[in-house]
């Protein structure tokens, strides 16, 4: 059994929420094992069909616990290729729908595990701060790839610059959080947006997370290819069928996510 | 005739050879070589064939040699095999092969794909040798195909490493004809057969060997080779049909003559 964070799973959602509130779920080694664990668990499990991340207590995640770095002196880029970057790479690549339920502060490594969710749903009380500059050092776990893509390059660069907290309503002008809701609601808001993406077309659902990912980097005739191949690849599914049903008999789709 | 390693189909002008041993990955032991050889031999033959793809069943497309098999070889006994005889008739074998690399394609698996003439990769498929781990190294052209394909820095880099590679890093590097998601891979390799298939078998043969030949021979040696295969499909009615139907605007009809 994990120690160092919660899994629930209740219907089609799966819950990791991050329990070390006392250092407002500083990630140490055991917590990033115990997650990868979780996520790849949530990866495999076609039961899953939405993955929820959250903290628990004040914060969501204030990043590495830095308690023991100094003395110890580890290669940083070890430590990431082992560590962050496998869990930033299976939040991006998972064929579900991921979000971060943002509770409180999400600073640095923190900050960097509610940018890899594909949506974020934010309490009033929640912040973000690319704190990496106050201890000299560059942004990491995916960070400088993905802020950029959602705030711009010009704004990442100051936010990394200056490692100032951006507060709930800011991130949402900025567009770096989906929604944001009163504190005491963003347990409620974040189940009910879960629960119906858990009740979606979860294969196409994967399909489009690719698709939308691939076509970052893409350009438009190799993007124009990839989702033809995708569409070809929905269009078997079951939940197709489904879906053109239900719309031809005028009721609601029932999906299964395959 | 029938098959214990590996499946076959065929469909008009096609046809599909899966390496059939998921359990163990599609590990390329003696018997499925011998298959495949068989196998191919007989398409070969074959007066209405006119492609193969060749393709892995499961997550693999071969996760190498059968490691087992060689456990308890000797120098003299590797040597007085015929192991790598097979690889030898793959090669000379006329038809062109696509690998539909659907997964890993590790050791012998990744040297299988390049020994066939073009490699339509899925996005999750990885490329590598990574005999070196085991005190060995790539036997079955590895070193050379590989180099040929990328260059010497990175071949040099994934076989003394042994560290894979990703499709998409394969697809930049020149390893792979294409790369597309791993649910289509198998349709796309197929789709590009197909299309080799309303071309003159003739034609598409000489070129095969022609486009190997640069491989294998000096740029004099393989420009006269050119030339001469070249002058040869001037006899053929392929050739006539193909000249006479692009005059009249219309689709040719080629017979393989």
């Amino acid at each position: 059994m994990p120690e160092t964070i919660i899994v629930e799973h209740i219907g089609g959602v799966m819950t990791v929420t991050l329990n070390r509130p006392d250092v407002l779920n500083a990630v140490n080694d055991q917590l990033a094992h115990e997650l990868h664990e979780a996520l790849r668990q949530a990866a495999r499990e076609a039961a899953v069909r939405c993955l929820v991340l959250t903290g628990a207590g004040r914060g969501f995640c204030s990043g590495q616990d830095l308690r023991g770095r100094a003395e110890s002196r580890p290669s940083y880029r070890d430590h990431l290729r082992a560590t962050y970057n496998p869990i930033i790479l299976l939040l991006r690549t998972m064929e579900k729908p991921v979000i971060a339920s943002v509770n409180g502060v999400a600073a640095g490594a923190g900050m960097s595990l509610a940018l890899a969710a594909d949506l974020r749903v934010a309490s009033e009380r929640a912040s973000f701060i690319e704190v990496f500059s106050r201890v000299g050092l560059v942004p990491d776990s995916g960070s400088t790839h993905l802020l950029t893509r959602l705030v711009g390059l010009g704004k990442a660069l100051e936010l990394c610059y200056t490692a100032d907290p951006v507060d709930a309503q800011e991130a949402l002008r900025l567009g770096l959080v989906n929604r944001v809701v009163p504190h005491d609601e963003l347990n409620a808001a974040t189940g009910t947006l879960a629960a119906r993406l858990a009740a979606g077309p979860t294969k196409a659902y994967g399909l489009m997370k690719r698709a939308l990912t691939y076509g970052l980097h893409a350009p438009l005739d190799a993007a124009l290819e990839y989702e033809a191949h995708l569409q070809e690849i929905a269009g078997r599914s079951a939940d197709h069928g489904e879906g053109v049903a239900a719309f031809l008999e005028k009721r609601p789709p029932s999906f299964h996510g395959r | 005739m029938t098959y214990e390693n590996i499946t076959v189909s065929q469909d008009g002008g096609i046809a599909i050879i899966t390496l059939n041993r998921p359990a163990v990955l599609n590990a390329l032991n003696q018997a499925t070589m011998d298959e495949l050889v068989r196998a191919l031999e007989e398409m070969e033959r074959d007066p209405e064939l006119r492609c193969v793809v060749l393709t892995g069943a499961g997550r693999a497309f071969a996760a190498g040699a059968d490691i087992k098999e060689m456990a308890g070889a000797t120098a003299a006994a590797m040597l007085a095999g015929y192991r790598f005889q097979q690889w030898e008739r793959i090669r000379k074998i006329t038809l062109p092969i696509i690998a539909a690399v659907n997964g890993l394609a590790l050791g012998g698996g990744c040297e299988l794909a390049m020994l066939c003439d073009m490699i339509v990769a899925a996005e999750t498929a990885q490329f590598g040798q990574p005999e070196i781990n085991l005190g060995i190294m790539p036997g079955a052209g590895g070193t050379q195909r590989l180099t040929r394909a990328v260059g010497k820095a990175r071949a040099m880099e994934m076989v003394l490493t042994g560290r894979p590679i990703t499709a998409r890093q394969a697809d930049a590097l020149g390893l792979v004809t294409k790369v597309v998601p791993a649910e289509a891979v198998l349709d796309e390799a197929v789709a590009l057969a197909k299309e080799i298939a309303t071309k003159p078998p003739v034609a598409v043969r000489l070129a095969k060997e022609a486009v190997l030949k640069a491989f294998d021979t000096t740029i004099e040696g393989g420009l006269d080779y050119e030339r001469k295969a070249f002058y040869l499909l001037f006899a053929t009615e392929d050739r006539t049909e193909g000249i006479t139907a692009f005059l009249e605007k219309r689709k040719p009809e080629f017979r393989g003559r």
